[in-house]
């Protein structure tokens, strides 16, 4: 470029020389896009408008199905959107209750947790009682009354029946189950006072026997309040008081709360159990004796006789006990040498044990009386003066219905949501005779095996969208109130009985005003709308009636004891050597009597004994099994169909092989083989009532000489667990002995040490690791293998609180389930720990260990290292996270999980018609239940538990608002919640104050390593240095040699 | 004192010329398909067809189309994996390490070889890729691209990523180093098609040809560049097995988590990328009648490797054994007891004798200059592998720690469906490369022919 006199300018600004131009000079280039703000970043805003903008045009390319959000006009007060709100209420279903608190989220029920207030249902919740809140969204229920298999409306159906009513002459019947609600009570009263109709209640497993027995004993016709936690031995003939009993929860806390040991508390109850069939009971028991159940009645027997003999006047000195004598060969039929050791034990703890029976016979129970009160224990262990109203069935009652309406005598029958055609032992009969009847009513939620022959079937509200009062122990009252508007037109039972009595009184007001009155007789002096409001909320109350009387004198039997010995001699008379099989029937923890077969969560949902879902199935000893040729394979899980031929009916059933079941006995489990329950539980199994003898006068549970034949059919039966014993691993189940453990709190610990070159070392001292800081919380959560009863309300629990899908049998059967949290069950070997395939081979009367296991939310986690995209991670709480939108399903992370708790979406469960038994996300109603503050995975993601930490959150968030520290308690986890012994324990150590730390006895914590002074705490694998957060304690038995 | 240097046997025999060389190998891409191509790459269509269906399903439906479960997450598909990545071997372990080794006997079959990895790591990326729960996000998210997505950064922590590393390295640079060594053939055929007046056929070749004008300065290039591809490609062949068998050594499962897996590993792939070449090449020369160029010398110094090769992996497997006896860790044992005895015995003990003991048989001359017997155990040595693979992914799996996940895995036919979708691919594409590319470096080759020193010791 020369210098002479040639000039280049830019434009003519520059020529010119503006001020504007020079001022502007240096910029590049010139200010012209259309950007408010500093214009250094002109062109990054430009080219962030322009990102946003195509982000922003291509969003709207992208579906976004927003369906039903339909936004509050005008919000109600209490109900904020995502925050939930917690109502007091009671489940109640069949004849089973359980005071409950149900979580709201926006209007709608999502979780059932235990009322931490009640003192009868231990606050904790059962499977059934979790499972509940999905019943309430069963698309199978009615949507509006049926008259005459129409649909109709409560006006035609009202009228109808009080007009059929009124015409006719006959009498009356209203069958229901056990009913504990007084104010229902009244409402049925006042129904059969006008109608001069009669109430006959029954329960699906009937306790005829016990009930007379105590009618007999000391004049009142209700099962005592059995305190387990009073007990140092137990004693138990085929009752599971623990699995199948009513009001398990609290067996469970009471039997679980005098099995806490530690360094200064080395004591704890031993629990005696002969069983047929391997009950939950028998496997939390120390010494399992398998008998014939048609025996117990011998046990029975000759136990009184030997704690007779024992005990005789030296404890009780003004009452020599009669001895029961029968034919001495019988003898031969029971194990004299075990009761000897178990009177030795009772005799021992004169007032301290309980002695318990399943038997449905009156006299057996009579004398189990006997035994219990020559031991002392009423008024100790056992009170009569609180006793249980939730099963007052009468079978003798139901022989009276049925006799009435065989004889065509019955005009009118209501059936207040029960279903006697399925579940009674007289159902044949009652179905071929319910045409009798003129007009017949239920009040069934749904069209069921009853209902489906009545003329009307008025459906009551589920028990969530119900008022109600009840009293399942004298005095002790609890409240249902309802936490939804009816989805259905439904009307409550109770409002269909008081207008069909006539009144107009709706029965929220009917309830209300007797608790008016009943107000009166409490301590309570405050106005009755606070008072009211007390009860609502705290949804449990105890009151002792001012005006009654309530000491009942301690039951005597000394002036029956002739009559007990004669009848218990006649019963004697019957037992005999078996010449077929013995039948047991029981009720089982999943779908138990059935009431909600329709219920997925409960049909998925693994026997906790024999891990079996989806069917239930003959449970056979393994030394007949090996007689009969049953074929089975644990890989394919193939088994064989047995042959049983009863009540002119042929039925295939598979069989199990079940280590414990007593040799020449089966068990069948009840609740299943429903026709009408829905799809879900339709055809699920075969319906063991059925094979009752219909000719029995009270249900009797045990069929015997029943001849069995292996068809040699093949059957695949859906189980979660497939291999049955720990393999001698003393890393993964740690017990021991409670003498060894009296003499050394250490005894059974397996301390694992790696050699180094400077000697033997722990696994965390010699770690690559660098450890982690949590400077805020460190999550931890302990399992107590002892108190831990395996009964699985924890993994319903889990499955609610975190929308874990059902996945069918098929898919079972693929051992593709869900379920995050499992309880592993492991059956002893008498192997030699050398002998790795003797080890593979359950011992025949094992011992059972129950060991929740979950997502161990390991400090040095392998599935962590593993991701190739990071989608699992840690927290800096300890958690291991699971980010679903960032996983890519390689699958590694389960694979390297040494704990195999991961879950795999191998399908798509929601919105796709193969799972359509995944009701709960797969139509519109089921919806309803899911947990909005969980993720509904899609396909091809990994999920695994959480520790819930959407409640964490909560808890945390609730904290942050109300400006303070999070305190301990805030946070639960669904599983700790639901557990009814407190097995689970889950907290932040870091909190000095925190449950967990003291119950760990936290020492020291070395970069998220926890030094425990607990000597029974233990890590599962701790030799793989993973470093869990998931602590275990030690099991110890309190096993009696013998 | 007449000395005469001892010649060595030509690799090359039946005394072809240069032209020879040319006109033998050219010729097959320039005439129409035999009818027994046709049939074969119908067949191939068939089954690539069936598997696709195969795949179609598991995208469509998802991966619970198999039959893996909550205990065994990996089966079928990491095996075929393993096994296709393995085979993937000997093509570059032909081409670059005895290039650099000067193993002239390499270069009749180097090209087969090479386009058999490439065809084979092409078949093994698919599993990877086909068993990812939601494969249309993991395609992106395993690639460490700068995202809006805050500090989110792939996982290098994790050997499968280191997979995606080595597997895409290994795979460029085996399709560079294979298409270099093509370039001067396709010339060749471009010149042939020039002459003989087939337009079509000099323009695609001519284009793949690079214009190649064998001047003496491009073959200089060419030289070079072969050697430092050479140079690059040999560590890979080592790595990538290496980081394949790091996928189960760095996890905490009992019968992965070994030291011993790299060596063992690389040994494994290299035996059966050997016993692959061989069972291509036989039916090739048959069929292409190569006798001449591939000779029964070329089929006995690859049983030689698989004798080697085959030995150092039945070394591995016993060394397994004593180490998890001699390591008194109850889960390592139990792994390897369960191995032997447990429900996949037939498992392991088809591995062990398909892979210890039938190559064991190459010690004797008569067996491993046999063709048919060198034929059987190629494809032995091959289902031995499998099984190899399947044995460690499985039987380690199904029973790890707790008892209580203990589980079988039993395949569907969609597990099937996708093994045969991979034979399928394979086959389509190597008879895809038979018709349409020299399957001889004809370039290296007529560098290695005798025909001097013949004609003058026939002068003489």
């Amino acid at each position: 470029m020369s210098k002479g006199n040639k000039t280049y300018w830019k434009g003519i600004e520059q020529l010119k020389n503006e001020p504007s131009f020079v001022k502007n000079a240096q910029n590049e280039f010139p200010e012209f896009l259309p950007i408010k703000g500093s214009s250094d970043n002109s062109r990054r805003d430009f080219l962030k408008m322009m990102g946003f903008g195509i982000a922003a045009v291509s969003t709207v390319a992208c579906e976004a199905p927003v369906k039903y959000a339909i936004p509050y006009v005008d919000k109600p007060v209490d109900v904020d959107p995502s925050i939930a709100n917690y109502y007091a209420s009671t489940y109640s279903m069949g004849s089973d209750y359980c005071s409950v608190v149900v979580k709201t989220r926006e209007g709608r029920p999502i979780k059932i947790d235990g009322n931490k207030y009640s003192k009868v249902s231990a606050g904790s919740t059962s499977a059934q009682v979790e499972s509940s809140v999905l019943t309430l969204y069963d698309k199978q229920r009615l949507r509006a009354p049926m008259l005459s298999n129409k649909e109709s409306s409560w006006n035609e159906v009202d009228k109808f029946v009080k007009n059929t009513m009124s015409t006719l002459s006959k009498k009356s019947y209203i069958i229901s189950n056990s009913i504990s609600s007084p104010s229902s009570i009244d409402v049925i009263d006042k129904f059969c006072d006008k109608y001069n109709a009669e109430h006959v209640q029954y329960d699906n497993v009937s306790y005829n026997g016990m009930l007379d027995a105590n009618l007999e004993h000391y004049g009142k016709r209700k099962l005592p309040f059995y305190d387990f936690s009073k007990a140092n031995v137990i004693v138990s003939f085929g009752y599971d008081f623990l699995g199948s009993s009513y009001n398990h929860n609290l067996f469970n806390k009471q039997f679980a709360d005098r099995r806490k040991v530690d360094r200064d508390n080395r004591e704890m109850s031993r629990l005696y159990t002969f069983e047929s069939n391997l009950s939950l009971t028998g496997a939390n028991s120390d010494n399992r004796i398998p008998i014939e159940s048609n025996h117990s009645p011998l046990y029975i027997t000759e136990l009184w006789n030997i704690l007779s003999q024992k005990t005789g006047k030296n404890i009780f000195a003004k009452y020599r006990p009669p001895l029961i004598s029968y034919d001495k060969s019988k003898k031969n039929l029971i194990k004299l040498d075990i009761l000897e050791k178990v009177a030795e034990d009772l005799v021992a703890n004169i007032g301290e044990s309980i002695v318990i029976s399943s038997s449905n016979d009156k006299y057996v129970q009579l004398v189990v009386n006997m035994i219990n009160e020559l031991l002392g224990n009423y008024g100790k262990s056992i009170d009569v003066n609180r006793s249980y109203n939730i099963r007052n069935g009468d079978d003798n009652k139901m022989n009276g219905f049925l006799s009435d309406l065989s004889k065509g005598d019955v005009s009118s029958v209501i059936f207040m949501n029960c279903n006697p055609v399925y579940d009674s032992y007289l159902s044949t009969k009652i179905k071929n005779n319910l045409s009798k009847a003129t007009l017949k009513i239920s009040t069934s939620d749904r069209i069921d095996e009853t209902s489906m022959l009545c003329d009307v079937i008025a459906p009551d509200s589920h028990f969530l969208e119900s008022w109600n009062d009840y009293e399942p122990i004298e005095n002790s009252f609890s409240f249902g109130q309802p936490t939804i508007k009816n989805i259905f037109d439904t009307r409550q039972v109770q409002d269909s009985l008081l207008k069909w009595s006539g009144s107009n009184e709706n029965y929220f007001n009917y309830l209300k005003s007797s608790w008016r009155a009943k107000q009166k007789f409490t301590s309570s002096d405050e106005p009755f709308q606070i008072f009211w409001d007390r009860l609502l909320h705290d949804g449990v109350a105890e009151f002792i009636d001012k005006n009654k009387s309530n000491s009942n004198p301690l039951p005597s039997a000394k002036k029956i004891t002739s009559k007990i010995i004669s009848g218990i001699q006649t019963v004697i008379s019957d037992v005999n050597q078996n010449d077929g099989f013995e039948v047991n029937i029981y009720q089982n923890l999943t779908v138990a009597d059935g009431v909600q077969s329709n219920n997925p969560w409960l049909q998925e949902m693994p026997d906790p004994i024999s891990k079996v879902c989806w069917d239930n199935y003959l449970s056979v000893n393994p030394k007949d099994a090996r007689k009969m040729n049953i074929s089975t394979d644990s890989g394919t899980m193939t088994t064989n169909l047995l042959s049983i031929s009863l009540n002119d009916n042929n039925y295939e059933i598979p069989a199990i092989i079940q280590p414990g079941q007593a040799e020449g006995t089966v068990g069948l489990a009840l609740g299943y083989g429903r026709t009408l329950s829905g799809p879900v539980g339709d055809n699920v199994g075969i319906n063991a009532f059925d094979l009752l003898d219909k000719n029995q006068k009270a249900q009797n549970l045990s069929l015997v000489n029943v001849s069995l034949s292996n068809t040699g059919k093949e059957y695949r039966i859906a189980q979660t667990q497939t291999h049955e014993t720990i393999m001698a691993r003393e890393s993964v189940i740690q017990e021991t002995s409670l003498d060894e453990y009296k003499k050394d709190v250490y005894a059974g610990k397996y301390q694992f040490k790696v050699s180094t070159s400077k000697g033997k070392k722990k696994p965390e001292d010699v770690t690559l690791w660098s450890g982690h800081e949590y400077n805020n919380h460190h999550w931890v959560m302990s399992i107590d293998l002892n108190s831990c009863t395996g009964c699985g309300s924890c993994v319903v629990a889990c499955q609610v609180e975190n929308n874990i899908p059902v996945v069918g049998k098929e898919e079972v059967l693929n051992r593709r389930e869900m379920a995050w949290l499992r309880i592993d069950r492991y059956y002893s070997s008498d192997a030699d720990v050398d002998d790795l395939q003797g080890l593979e081979v359950a011992a025949e009367n094992p011992d059972v260990t129950f060991q929740p296991m979950m997502c161990q939310h390991c400090n040095n986690a392998p599935c962590e290292t593993v991701c190739p995209v990071a989608a699992t991670t840690h927290s800096s709480e300890g958690l291991n996270q699971m980010t679903y939108n960032r996983c890519i399903g390689t699958r590694y992370c389960a694979n390297n999980c040494p704990y195999k708790v991961r879950r795999f979406n191998w399908f798509k469960y929601h919105d796709n018609e193969q799972f359509d038994k995944n009701i709960s996300m797969n139509n519109d109603l089921g919806k309803m239940v899911l947990n909005p503050d969980v993720t509904v995975r899609s396909r091809g993601v990994m999920e695994k538990c959480s520790f819930c930490v959407q409640k964490i959150q909560e808890g945390k968030l609730q904290a942050k608002s109300e400006k303070r520290r999070l305190r301990d308690g805030d946070v639960t986890t669904a599983c700790s919640n639901s557990c009814p012994t407190s097995a689970i324990t889950f907290g932040d150590v870091n909190d000095k104050a925190s449950k967990i730390r003291k119950l760990l006895q936290v020492d020291k914590i070395d970069k998220a390593t926890l030094k425990l002074k607990e000597e029974r705490a233990y890590a599962v694998l701790d030799e793989i240095r993973v470093s869990p957060n998931v602590w275990y304690l030690r099991k110890v038995r309190n096993k009696k040699s013998v | 004192m007449h000395v005469e240097s001892k010649l060595r046997k030509p690799l090359i025999t039946g005394g072809k010329t240069l032209n020879d060389v040319s006109d033998d190998i050219c010729k097959r891409v320039e005439e129409k398909p035999s009818i027994s191509w046709y049939v074969a790459m119908i067949i191939s269509n068939i089954t690539l067809a069936v598997g696709a269906y195969a795949v179609y399903r598991t995208l469509w439906d998802g991966i619970g189309m198999w039959g893996l479960n909550k205990t065994v997450m990996w089966a079928w598909d990491i095996t075929n994996f393993v096994w296709w990545v393995g085979i993937g071997h000997a093509g570059t372990l032909i081409s670059a390490i005895l290039l650099l080794f000067r193993q002239r006997w390499r270069m009749s079959i180097n090209r087969s070889a090479e386009a058999m990895t490439i065809f084979a790591v092409i078949c093994a990326a698919m599993f990877p890729l086909l068993h990812m729960g939601r494969l249309w996000i993991g395609l992106v998210w395993v690639l460490p691209f700068p995202n809006t997505y805050g500090s989110l950064w792939v996982n290098f922590a994790s050997p499968l990523l280191w997979d995606v590393f080595a597997i895409s390295t290994y795979f460029s640079v085996s399709l560079v180093f294979w298409y270099i060594g093509l370039i001067p053939d396709f010339a060749t055929i471009r010149d042939r098609a020039k002459i003989a007046g087939r337009k079509v056929s000099a323009f695609i070749y001519g284009t793949l040809s690079f214009g190649w004008d064998g001047a003496a300065k491009t073959w200089s290039r060419y030289e070079t560049v072969s050697l430092v591809l050479a140079g690059l490609a040999t560590p890979l062949v080592l790595s990538v097995h290496t980081i394949v068998s790091m996928d189960f050594a760095t996890s905490v499962i009992p019968g992965w988590h070994t030291t011993i897996f790299p060596p063992y590993f690389v040994a494994g792939a290299i035996f059966s990328g050997f016993a692959m070449v061989l069972t291509l090449l036989i039916i090739t020369r048959k069929v292409y009648k190569l006798e001449d160029y591939i000779t029964i010398k070329h089929l006995e110094l690859m049983n030689i490797v698989i004798i080697v090769t085959g030995s150092i992996v039945g070394i591995a497997y016993l060394t397994e054994l004593f180490m998890a006896w001699y390591s008194g860790v109850e889960y390592e044992q139990y792994a390897f007891y369960n191995r032997v005895t447990g429900p996949y015995w037939w498992a392991y003990w088809s591995m062990m004798t398909c892979n210890v003991i039938s190559p064991q048989l190459f010690w004797f001359k008569k067996i491993r200059t046999n063709i048919a017997a060198t034929f059987i155990i190629s494809i032995i040595v091959n289902i031995g592998m499998w099984f190899e693979r399947f044995v460690i992914i499985v039987t380690s799996l199904h029973r790890d720690y707790l008892p209580s996940s203990w589980a079988m895995f039993y395949p569907t036919i969609y597990d099937v469906g996708m093994y045969l979708f991979t034979f399928g691919l394979f086959f389509t594409a190597y008879l895809a490369f038979s018709k349409y590319f020299p399957v001889i470096n004809m370039a290296e080759v007529k560098s290695i022919l005798k025909q001097t020193g013949e004609k003058v010791k026939k002068a003489k």
